[in-house]
């Protein structure tokens, strides 16, 4: 076999193994979406966003849920990202060269992937147990922690990738730095940032332990605060494990409505990073 | 073309500085650069470099690469100073103040000691805030006021018939010579005293470099200017002094004619006529 002929046959063997790997995890991918879809859709109703979530036996829907992971996952998105972003700005544009930000940048790697019940516990020690009780609040601070990592990191990543030569030009006009910061830098790195928290917001829309420590659960419509709240992870949760089946359908209906929202938001924030090639 | 005949034997055939030049009164000097020295880290890149830079003149720097040539235009508007790592010694004099003190006022000596750099650097907003944003941040005008000044910019830099009706589209669409010159336009919209130029055409095609050629001697009338250049022929066509420098010193600077005539040091010539560097 000639050396070229030996190449051609190495390269087919590898792509194929690529094929077939590529394969087996779409394969799983699109086994998930259609269990999801096949008992997700009976779910689907008026009911599911108008009712409360029923005792067992009973009618019902996932309306106070549904407004809880809403209202949570709000606050912390406020919440986190302006930190995130003042966070990840400090690293990459005032910290050049600084042992502190080598220290930061490690911290924020490690709380990047610590495991999110961790989290949980964290607000359960230092919020619940203070306050004596379990609260919206709590969640959604459990929610922001969990969003300021990915903020910071991919803030400060797609900082560093506008060039310096930028900033110098920005200098060079007698730009002081903060300016050169929100006009120019910021501006290079929008669609970035912007993808990055909306990668951050379709992580926590989905995350159940550090609720399940802190927001616990509501049977009834809240919009207090400072009182337990309902949401559809911890409401998946309980009803999925359940023996009722009214309750397992609804928990499917929930799970096809977060599904439905992390594949929104990822498709809209490859869109959301395509807008240049759009827009030039 | 002539200059690069060999030297000093030789007269040229056609004079390098016009004789309307040359009528000029002496030139005024609007900043005198007294033994700069310049450090990245531990490497000394400028060792001493002493010259004056004349007002409503061209001067062009030349010599190898690595010589030190963008490294001294840094000093100039203390550019430098975005990077910690690096430091600068010595005195630049301008207007009677030593720029490099350290209580000067960067961003006000940066309004007046305008850059424009090898590559160009479109901000990534429309053309017109490109110009814009430069005037913004010294003047609040009425926007007719502004509209006027970004328009008289663009002229200036010969790109106003090329970009009126597309003033709202992005920078980054323009091409490279377009975009150099709007680099041009949007530093002297801010009416700096002196110009620097690094390389402002090495990434340029001939007629684009032309247009940039014509646009210095249209500005020489108002400022000082510093450029930088690899090309021989665009020192010989646009500077009035020129400025040999080697391996962080300057080894001769003079009239251009002098410098790409008869040359006093033995090493200038021997670039200047391309032998070596
Ligand atoms: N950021 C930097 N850090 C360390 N050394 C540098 C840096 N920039 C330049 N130097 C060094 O300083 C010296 C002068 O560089 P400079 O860029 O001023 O040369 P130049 O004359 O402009 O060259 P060219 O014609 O290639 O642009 C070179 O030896 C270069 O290696
Ligand atoms: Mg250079």
């Amino acid at each position: 076999m000639t050396l070229y002929q030996r190449r051609r046959l190495s390269n087919q063997v590898v792509l194929g193994l690529s094929l077939a790997a590529t394969a087996l995890g779409l394969f799983w991918l699109a086994a998930i979406l259609t269990t999801l879809l096949a008992n997700g859709l009976t779910a689907l109703s008026a009911d599911l966003f108008t009712q409360m979530t029923p005792p067992p036996g009973s009618q019902g829907g996932l309306a106070n849920a549904i407004f809880g992971s809403l209202v949570m996952t709000g606050i912390a998105t406020l919440i986190g990202t302006p930190v995130g972003i003042l966070a990840g700005t400090y690293l990459a544009e005032y910290s050049r060269g600084s042992r502190l930000a080598e220290v930061i940048r490690f911290i924020n790697d490690i709380l990047l992937s610590a495991p999110s019940i961790i989290i949980g516990l964290f607000v359960y020690e230092v919020v619940v147990l203070r306050m004596g009780h379990f609260s919206a609040w709590a969640g959604a601070l459990a929610l922001a922690i969990i969003v300021v990592p990915v903020v910071v990191r991919t803030t400060e990543d797609m900082l560093r990738l506008v060039p310096d030569t930028l900033r110098e030009a920005a200098a060079a006009l007698g730009a002081p730095k903060w300016r050169t910061v929100v006009q120019i830098s910021y501006r290079a790195a929008l669609q970035g940032i912007v993808t990055g928290i909306m990668l951050a917001v379709a992580r926590i829309s989905g995350e159940t332990a550090p609720l399940l420590f802190t927001a616990l659960n509501n049977q009834f419509w809240s919009t207090d605060l400072n009182a337990p709240m309902a949401n559809l992870p911890v409401v998946i949760f309980q009803f999925a494990l359940s023996p009722y089946a009214d309750w397992q359908t609804l928990a499917w209906g929930g799970a096809l409505l977060i599904t439905t929202v992390i594949l929104v938001l990822n498709i809209g924030a490859r869109l959301v990073a395509s807008w240049s090639s759009v827009k030039r | 073309m002539t200059v690069l005949s060999p030297p000093a034997a030789r007269p040229l055939t056609r004079p390098l500085v016009p004789a309307e030049r040359r009528t000029e009164p002496a030139p005024a000097i609007k900043a005198d650069i007294r033994n700069v020295h310049f450090f990245y880290k531990k490497f000394e890149a400028l060792k001493g470099i002493s010259l004056p830079l004349y007002d409503r003149r061209v001067t062009a720097f030349i010599g190898p690469s690595g010589c030190g040539k963008s490294t001294l235009l840094r000093v100039f508007n203390r550019i430098y100073n975005l990077y910690p790592e690096q430091r600068a010694e010595g005195e630049v004099i301008i207007d009677g103040r030593n720029v490099l003190e350290p209580g000067y006022d960067v961003n006000l000596l940066r309004a007046k000691v305008g850059m424009v750099f090898q590559k160009p650097t479109p901000f990534p907003m429309s053309i017109y805030d490109n110009i814009a944003f430069g005037i913004r941040l010294y003047e609040t005008l009425p926007a007719s006021e502004l509209d006027g000044r970004v328009e008289q910019a663009l002229q200036r830099a010969a790109l106003w018939n090329e970009v009126k009706d597309k003033l709202k589209q992005s920078g980054l669409g323009l091409s490279g010579g377009q975009q150099q010159r709007l680099c041009i336009a949007r530093a002297i919209a801010l009416k700096p005293e002196i110009l620097l130029l690094d390389e402002p055409a090495s990434a340029l095609d001939p007629i684009s470099t032309s247009k940039i050629e014509e646009l210095i001697h249209e500005l020489r009338s108002d400022y000082c200017i510093a450029i930088v250049t690899h090309n021989m022929q665009q020192a010989a066509r646009t500077a009035d002094f020129t400025a040999f420098m080697y391996l962080g010193e300057l080894i001769e600077y003079a009239e251009t004619e002098k410098i790409f005539t008869k040359p006093n040091k033995k090493q200038t010539e021997d670039y200047v006529t391309g032998r070596f560097g």
